[in-house]
């Protein structure tokens, strides 16, 4: 194998510039290539994706309990599928069973129900303390979890990629799947935040 | 490889810096990277998302850091776009200066070698015929290993003993894969630690659930003095 890249002081910008001149100039990547991919990972595959799964597993106890028992075909019922979607497991949380995602070796994420990871979840700190104090951690992100909550932290180190089903939240009886939808962040299907009712 | 990456338990990074309406890409920059590097994998280079992971970890730990996530990957792509002689060394920073107006001279195209590798199936799962070795509620020990290429057994579970939860889909190997060694499918388990196998009896308490897969694992008394 030759070297890693020596060290550089230019800036990221710049190189990323300069690395897609240079295959472009090869007639190896066409610029709308790259303007599509990123279309779709900026603007399609996002977690609105995941909250779909989530309300539907809320409002249709079937759907529920198939997304339990084989997340990946589940989720492709609703469309959902493509890269880091191989094998999707979703985990369900209860009043005492909190699940929390992470990975510690990359940053691998359920990419078809999620989208991109986001900067908290790629960063150091949550991929280091997440395996050693989650409720700490947990904490810090405004979910103090009491004593009789057991936490279970699944660190995503195969192709198997985990997605949270949050708890539905009370006072939401009365409210429709397609304005579940609305109520269901990134952050409660990594297990990092409760789903709230709306105010 | 024992590096940078491998951060499951460090301490002193701090509090994580969290923005709920952080936009999937929050530079141009990123987006761009991303795209490029997606392409660097097996379109460009005929490398595979192991050996992919694999450049991530080669890079120098400051590198590792020093531009997020989308900047390792911009140094994963030169990494894999190297490797198989699709650029040439230093043709990145050559570019990067030409562009900024300076008078180089760019290095010359150098010899393709693209990775002789053509995968047995789409994604990682892959069959295997042999039962799996341990079953559900079976206690199993994470080898203490320390190889110097690719794998997905993290140092914090290494020499710790926890119960196998799951049998996961069986799937091609990454230590092997990423090296082009061949796929060497295996059956995966998902394996449940408690923490204070983990990180002593102070640990607060939680189960650490983790996917290792069977050449990662032994029976608890074996090798043992």
């Amino acid at each position: 194998m030759s070297p890693v890249p020596a060290p550089s002081d230019l800036p990221v910008e710049l190189r990323t510039e300069a690395l897609e001149s240079i295959l472009v100039e090869k007639g190896l990547v066409d610029p709308a290539v790259l303007d599509k991919f990123v279309k779709t990972y900026a603007e399609d595959v996002g977690p609105l994706n995941g909250a779909k799964v989530v309300a539907r597993a809320w409002t249709d106890p079937e759907y529920k309990a198939r997304l339990l028992e084989d997340g990946t075909a589940a989720i492709a019922e609703l469309g959902f599928k493509g890269p880091q979607g191989e094998c999707i497991v979703v985990l369900e949380n209860t009043p005492t069973r909190h699940h929390l995602v992470v990975c510690t070796l990359c940053s691998c994420y359920p990419w078809p129900v999620l989208g991109l990871p986001p900067t908290w979840y790629k960063d150091p700190a949550y991929r280091s303390r997440a395996v050693r104090e989650p409720r700490a951690l947990l904490a810090e992100f405004g979910l103090e979890l009491g004593p009789e909550v057991e936490i279970k932290v699944f660190d995503s180190s195969s192709e198997v990629r985990y997605m949270v089903l949050p708890e539905r939240p009370a006072g939401t009886d009365g409210m429709s799947e397609e304005e579940l939808v609305s109520l269901v962040t990134r952050e409660a299907m990594t297990g990092v935040a409760k789903t709230k009712a709306p105010a | 490889m024992d590096g940078i990456h491998d951060m499951g338990g460090m301490q002193g990074w701090g509090i994580v810096p969290f923005d709920p309406t952080e936009a999937a890409f929050t530079a141009g920059w990123e987006g761009r990277a991303f795209a490029i590097s997606l392409l660097s994998m097996n379109r460009l280079t005929g490398q595979n998302l192991d050996a992919m992971r694999h450049a991530l970890e080669r890079l120098h730990p400051l590198e590792y850091l020093r531009n997020g996530y989308y900047g390792r990957w911009l140094l994963m792509a030169e990494t894999l776009l190297t490797d198989s002689g699709v650029i040439a060394e230093g043709a990145v920073d050559a570019r990067a200066r030409k562009l900024r107006g300076d008078d180089v001279t760019e290095p010359p195209d150098p010899v393709l070698n693209k990775p002789d590798y053509t995968a047995t199936g789409p994604g990682s799962l892959r069959p295997v015929d042999d039962p799996p070795r341990f079953k559900v509620g079976e206690q199993v020990r994470a080898k203490d290993i320390h190889p110097a290429g690719h794998t997905r057994l993290p140092r914090y579970v290494r020499g710790r003993v926890g119960t196998v939860q799951r049998i996961q889909p069986s799937a091609l190997l990454p230590d092997t894969n990423a090296h082009f060694l061949g796929e060497n499918p295996q059956h995966c388990y998902g394996v449940a630690f408690d923490s204070t196998e983990l990180w002593g009896s102070e640990a607060e308490p939680f189960v650490l659930h983790i996917d290792l897969f069977d050449s990662y694992l032994e029976a608890p008394l074996e090798n043992q003095p």
